[in-house]
């Protein structure tokens, strides 16, 4: 492969905090590789901001290898930039050349409120989660693992559920803010495995319900957050809570369809 | 101060069912009344701290990302040990008990080790009914993979995503706790100091990091499941934020340090592309599975991998060590691949990296899938077209993150790999109950120093950080607490309380009216550079002494030069960073110290005066068979305290893979 080194343009939001307006700079960067991860061209940049004795920029980010689900920029108007299933962590610079400029905001939604540049607060889905995202089972009370065979292509479908990473990649790109991948993926996640069957119905119905309260937009089906979901979560999640959610609420959520 | 490991007496199988069954215990009322406070929700603490939770404790959770999910533990990718014999293959626990101990070059505690060994069969109940999926056969039963050091198959895992799934289990365990009003979680809050009440621990100072104002808990007991501190050679496989300042601050509040230096060194990861470097990333010690790990036999062979003959590589690993081959154990490993590289047989254009080759196995699953799908006259594309598949199904995650690194394809190119640095054995002293010797004060997890000697197996960190959370905390605790149930809550406005947060706030200040020149990182890059230089995988006297001077010398220029920009009162991850590299700073002499002091190789250690012919590691059993443990006496100042290791059952030997 090929390396080369590039200069490019950056305009970033900078925001002091959740109550001030934020506004776009821009900064030149210079000598950037194509080897550098998107990060590590953060990284050069803040250092260069720290030199000139300025304030670097604010972003979350933290395992760097795609699984942490805390990074989080929306890069040229696409949550996680433009690779197919990637985090912003994972993106690396050979998708550039000299002289591009590129524009990096982060995730918008009410419910994801500005903490500072382009950190947000994703507080919400720990709410979520805490509606009924688990299986309630208390440390010491389980039997033994193999005492309950599982089909192995409903474990894989689980699985690729249980993938998601919480980044929120799926609300921002969404136009109506909406977190319905999110939550149908864990929904998916323990619904399909045997042990999550006694709460499902109630699960799906306190999930959703957090949701709305915490004010994401509701789902009209646009796709748009399967298309920049990194961990490839697929839209048929949401097919699935949806049957999840209008049996409970059709059937009394402590009954099973 | 003595160091009593409180090991229970009588048999190794019988130690840890009687301390079960004879420990105190604090009746559910009581244990209302009873707080504690957990620094971490990785592995380790999430699951403590959702036990504790369901048991009735009032529980405080602690971490410095923006969610508990989010802890470090959700990287591990390969798996989690278990001593369940699924595979019918000769597993027990006291073969998992065995492998750990050698493992760990006869470093470790046979009780801890053997407990460990006992609960971990109980981890994969509780993870399958958490909802775990781990990877199943076509039956429907769990399936199990090899890693090193071990010749059966007991790893279970999920894809290359094990630490995601199982942090994600633990983590919804820990959000029920919270719904149900028994844990209350503080995010973006970073722990800065224990409080200490009549020499027990009792508290923490906390900042938040949106507002950055600092605040007070109370807990009639601390854990901390703070992780490890890879992070002090800048370069590692761990998150960009771990960092070791809660135990540090501990330590520097007297709890012991053991064995710091007992550093592992990986030796599967994708080798560094240039000085921009950040991290380094992993590739799962599963891949040694069924890749084979290769240089060219002649030096300085600048031809491409696929141009070389196959009687032309040297498959070294196979060669040195055949009845163990690629799945050695990873200080074996790392040590052969610098070898190599050193003796000039590197590859890729830096030449310091070799090959992890998956041709075979992608020819030998392609054979196996023709014959299972009776596919007649198969062309070798095909061939090559189903072993791929079933390479891709194994590895996928870790196939396509390689590629994404790197920009190249693994299924058609080898991997070029080298080793870098990746977990911390050495950690906080505790005992049997895991609690250090401050009382209330306890460490779970990779945090402590218990269970992996001088060295530590792969897959073992999950299990580790899941016993200690799930099934030895939730009855160590108890049996403690049992003699707290008539303290009362302490007050904030205690002298302590007030007396720590002024300490912390001070530092604080003193570290924002610096106002240098040079920024953290650069300070932070140029440690990271000593101590891999000096006390990486290759250490020696002289070295390990000039190592020691230069980062005194650091020290006084970071206190003296460095720029922290912003303000004390906001959101500053420039300010939280220059905490954890001061910590660093202090931390690295510490280690070198160590490593100086420990006149043998062992494990991850390996003193370059202290070798067999063949250059394997040569252990000294009269005279280091202890744990050394730390205790800090002001600034530069150590004591060592020895804890002796008697082995009643397993006889130390040399470890030999051969
Ligand atoms: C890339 C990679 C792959 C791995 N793969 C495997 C594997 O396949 N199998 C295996 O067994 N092991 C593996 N390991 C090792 C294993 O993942 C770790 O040892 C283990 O997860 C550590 O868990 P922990 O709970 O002790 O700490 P961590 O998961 O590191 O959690 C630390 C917690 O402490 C918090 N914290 C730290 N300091 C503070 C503070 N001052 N204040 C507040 N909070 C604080 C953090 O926020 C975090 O929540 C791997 C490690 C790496 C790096
Ligand atoms: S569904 Fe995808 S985009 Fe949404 S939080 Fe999960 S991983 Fe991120
Ligand atoms: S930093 Fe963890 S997913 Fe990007």
């Amino acid at each position: 492969m090929e390396h080369y080194t590039m200069n490019l343009t950056l305009k970033v939001w900078k925001q002091k905090n959740k109550n001030e307006k934020g506004r776009f700079e821009t900064y030149p960067v210079k000598g950037i590789s194509s080897e550098m991860s998107f990060l590590e061209m953060f990284d050069v940049l803040n250092e260069q901001l720290v030199a000139e004795g300025k304030e670097p920029i604010a972003f979350d980010h933290d395992c760097r290898e795609g699984i942490c689900g805390a990074c989080s920029m929306y890069i040229n108007g696409r949550a996680h930039g433009p690779w197919h299933n990637t985090t912003t962590c994972q993106l690396h610079m050979r998708q550039y050349k000299d002289g591009d400029t590129i524009v990096v905001e982060p995730w918008r939604a009410n419910s994801f409120p500005v903490i500072k540049d382009l950190v947000v607060d994703r507080s919400s889905f720990d709410r979520i989660i805490q509606a009924g995202g688990y299986i309630s089972v208390n440390t010491g009370n389980a039997v033994d693992a193999n005492s309950l065979p599982i089909e192995k292509q409903k474990a894989d479908e689980s699985f690729a559920a249980a993938a998601c990473i919480g980044c929120g990649a799926c609300v921002a790109a969404c136009p109506n803010a909406s977190a319905m991948l999110f939550v149908s993926a864990k929904v998916s996640h323990l619904a399909l495995l045997p042990q999550g069957d006694p709460e499902r119905k109630t699960r799906a119905v306190n999930m959703v319900e957090q949701m709305d309260k915490e004010g994401f937009g509701s789902c009209t089906n646009i796709g748009a957050c399967e298309a920049e979901c990194p961990k490839g979560i697929s839209l048929e999640n949401i097919a699935r809570l949806n049957r999840e959610y209008i049996g409970s609420v059709f059937s009394g959520s402590s009954d099973k369809a | 101060m003595t160091l009593n490991s409180k090991i229970p007496a009588g048999k190794l199988e019988s130690k840890w069912k009687d301390y079960k069954s004879t420990c105190k215990l604090v009746n559910p009322a009581n244990k209302r009344q009873l707080e504690v406070i957990v620094i971490g929700t990785g592995l380790a603490g999430a699951s403590a701290a959702a036990s504790l939770g369901e048991m009735g404790y009032k529980v405080k959770t602690f971490c410095f990302q923006d969610s508990p999910r989010r802890a470090h533990s959700i990287a591990a990718q390969g798996g989690i040990n278990a001593a369940k014999n699924y595979q019918n293959d000769g597993d027990s626990t006291y073969r998992l008990f065995y492998d750990t101990i050698k493992g760990g070059d006869y470093r470790s505690r046979e009780g801890n080790v053997y407990r460990l060994a006992e609960v971990s069969a109980s981890i994969i109940d509780q993870c399958v009914a958490q909802g775990v999926p781990f990877a199943r056969e076509y039956g429907g039963l769990l399936s199990n993979r090899s890693f090193g050091g071990t010749q059966v198959q007991r790893t279970f895992y999920a894809a290359g995503q094990t630490g995601q799934q199982l942090l994600i289990g633990a983590y919804q365990a820990l959000e029920r706790q919270v719904a149900l009003g028994n844990v209350t979680q503080y995010s973006r809050h970073e722990m800065l100091d224990i409080v200490m009440v009549d020499g027990k621990a009792r508290g923490i100072i906390a900042r938040d990091l949106v507002t950055g104002k600092l605040e007070r808990f109370f807990g009639h007991a601390v854990l901390l499941c703070s992780g490890g501190y890879g992070n002090v050679f800048y370069l590692s496989t761990n998150a960009m934020g771990s960092n070791v300042t809660a135990a540090w601050k501990a330590h520097k509040k007297g709890a012991y340090f053991g064995n710091p230096c007992y550093t592992q060194i990986h030796p599967t990861c994708i080798p560094v592309s240039g000085d921009h470097q950040s991290k380094l990333t992993l590739m799962s010690e599963s891949l040694r599975n069924d890749g084979r790990i290769w240089v060219p036999k002649k030096q300085g062979d600048t031809r491409k991998a696929s141009d070389i003959p196959e009687e032309e590589r040297d498959y070294y690993l196979e060669r040195r060590y055949p009845a163990f081959g690629n799945l050695v154990p990873r200080d074996v490993a790392s040590r052969a691949a610098k070898e190599r590289c050193d003796a000039g047989y590197g590859v890729g254009s830096s030449k310091m990296a070799v090959y992890l080759d998956f041709a075979a196995a992608i020819e030998r699953y392609g054979k196996i899938e023709v014959n299972k799908q009776s596919i007649e006259n198969a062309d070798a594309a095909k061939i090559r077209e189903l072993g791929e598949g079933v390479v891709k199904e194994k590895y996928g995650n870790l196939f396509e993150m390689y590629e994404k690194i790197t920009g190249e394809d693994p299924y058609k190119l080898p991997m070029r790999i080298y080793p870098a640095v990746h977990y911390t054995m050495g950690g906080l002293w505790v005992d049997y109950e895991l609690q250090t010797n401050i009382p209330g004060l306890y460490a779970l997890g990779e945090a402590n120093f218990s269970d992996h000697g001088a060295n530590r197996l792969g897959a073992s960190a999950l299990m580790q950080g899941l016993a200690d959370g799930y099934f030895v905390v939730p009855y160590t605790l108890g049996n403690n607490l049992a003699d707290d149930i008539r303290t009362k809550a302490i007050p904030i406005d205690h002298p302590a309380f007030v007396a720590a947060e002024k300490e912390v706030s001070d530092r604080i200040n003193r570290l924002m009216n610096i106002k240098g020149k040079e920024s953290v990182e650069s300070f932070h890059k140029r440690l990271g550079k000593i101590m891999w230089d000096k006390c990486g995988m290759a250490r020696n006297e002289k070295g390990l002494k000039e190592a020691i001077e230069e980062i005194k010398a650091l020290r006084k220029e970071f206190w003296g030069n460095v720029f922290i920009p912003g303000d004390i009162n906001e959101f500053n991850p420039e300010l939280d960073k220059a905490g954890r590299v001061a910590d660093f700073l202090e931390l690295g002499e510490l280690m070198c110290l160590d490593a100086l002091n420990r006149n043998e190789s062992c494990g991850g250690h390996f003193r370059e005066e202290y070798q067999t012919e063949e250059g394997e590691a040569l252990r000294d059993d009269e005279h280091y068979m202890y744990v050394a443990a730390w205790e800090y006496k002001g600034d530069s100042q150590y004591e060592l305290h020895k804890e002796s290791l008697d082995y009643e059952v397993v006889h130390p030997s040399a470890r030999s893979y051969k």
